[in-house]
């Protein structure tokens, strides 16, 4: 039985980001979490996006290339140098 | 001295940007180098969103270091020095970009709305349609948990491997927004306030990025 202000899973998904944003009005959460307590998959699919936001976190940027590293380096010599009386 | 990368890092506060600062006027180059070994990568990535290519963008990100330290006697730390040098940044690659042939205009670029249409999280063939008659809108069958799936698995280099190609792999706009807010850690008022977008659509490029990584690694998981 479905009530007709009743969220599907279907929206739940699309609310997740603003669940987890904390952008929701105090009604639409209400409406969020009432589903999400009585509903096992989208339970599941909420944690999913906690972890994939979590393993996002652990990625890390690559190092800067050694070449353009001493690149920039030298500019900022030539800056000490001179460069800076403009 | 001392110069941990994290008294660079977006947490810095006012009194470690002003430190910063002071040690750049003199011209202590391991400021310097503990500044771009934490903004350039960073900085490049941004700027590639509003010119394509590659050595453009390189250009770019160089005029933005020698911008910062022309301006550094400028600096009044009445915002965080991120701030003020991302500033730059995305100046210095608009100019550019105005210079270049595009497709996209630039005021569309962070716009989900006109960028592609609706992108919906999830398949809708994992749910029910809206006129079945038992649970519309409802999982088909449920998602496959991940509790199985052990710490290490997802921590290893190849889910690292697989999270950066799914990253890489997000449209631009997408791709920015996910990677500041969730691997650089910043806030949504930060992006917002660098790229210049509304809350709203920096919500839903966040939201769709994420969706489609974690569905990236739904795969790679469980197989599904």
């Amino acid at each position: 039985m479905t009530f007709p202000d009743e969220l599907s899973c279907r929206e739940l998904v699309e609310l997740v980001t603003d669940y987890l944003e904390d952008a929701l009005s105090p009604a639409e959460r209400v409406r969020f979490e009432e589903h999400l307590i009585a509903c096992p998959g989208c339970q599941t699919y909420l944690e999913q996006m906690r972890r994939t936001i979590d393993v996002l976190g652990r990625v890390t940027e690559e190092s800067l290339e050694p070449a353009a590293r001493d690149q920039l380096l030298d500019l900022f010599r030539n800056w000490k140098r001179g460069d800076r009386v403009n | 001295m001392r110069l941990a990368p994290n008294d660079v890092a977006g947490s810095a506060g006012v009194d470690d940007d002003v430190r910063l600062v002071e040690l750049l006027r003199a011209g202590d180059e391991r400021a310097f180098a503990a500044l771009i070994d934490r903004y350039h990568t960073v900085m490049l990535r941004l700027a590639t969103v509003y010119v394509r290519d590659r050595a453009v963008a390189q250009d770019v990100v160089q005029d933005t270091w020698l911008g910062v330290l022309r301006g550094l006697d400028r600096f009044e730390a009445r915002s965080p020095l991120k701030t003020w040098i991302f500033h730059i940044l995305v100046n210095t690659a608009k100019t550019r970009a105005v210079r270049e042939k595009r497709t996209i205009p630039l005021s569309a670029l962070w716009d989900p709305t006109t960028a592609d249409s609706f992108e919906p999280a999830v398949e809708p063939g994992r749910f029910f349609p809206a006129d079945a008659p038992r649970w519309p809108g409802h999982w088909t069958s449920l998602p496959p948990g991940w509790d199985a799936v052990p710490e290490e698995r997802l921590l290893s280099g190849e889910t690292r491997s697989l999270i950066h190609a799914a990253i890489d792999a997000l449209p631009p706009s997408q791709r920015e927004v996910v990677s500041l807010r969730d691997s650089e850690g910043w806030t949504a008022v930060e992006v917002c306030n660098i790229l210049q977008i509304s809350e709203t659509n920096q919500r839903v490029l966040l939201h769709r990025g994420r969706s489609r990584v974690r569905r990236a690694l739904e795969r790679y998981l469980t197989g599904t």
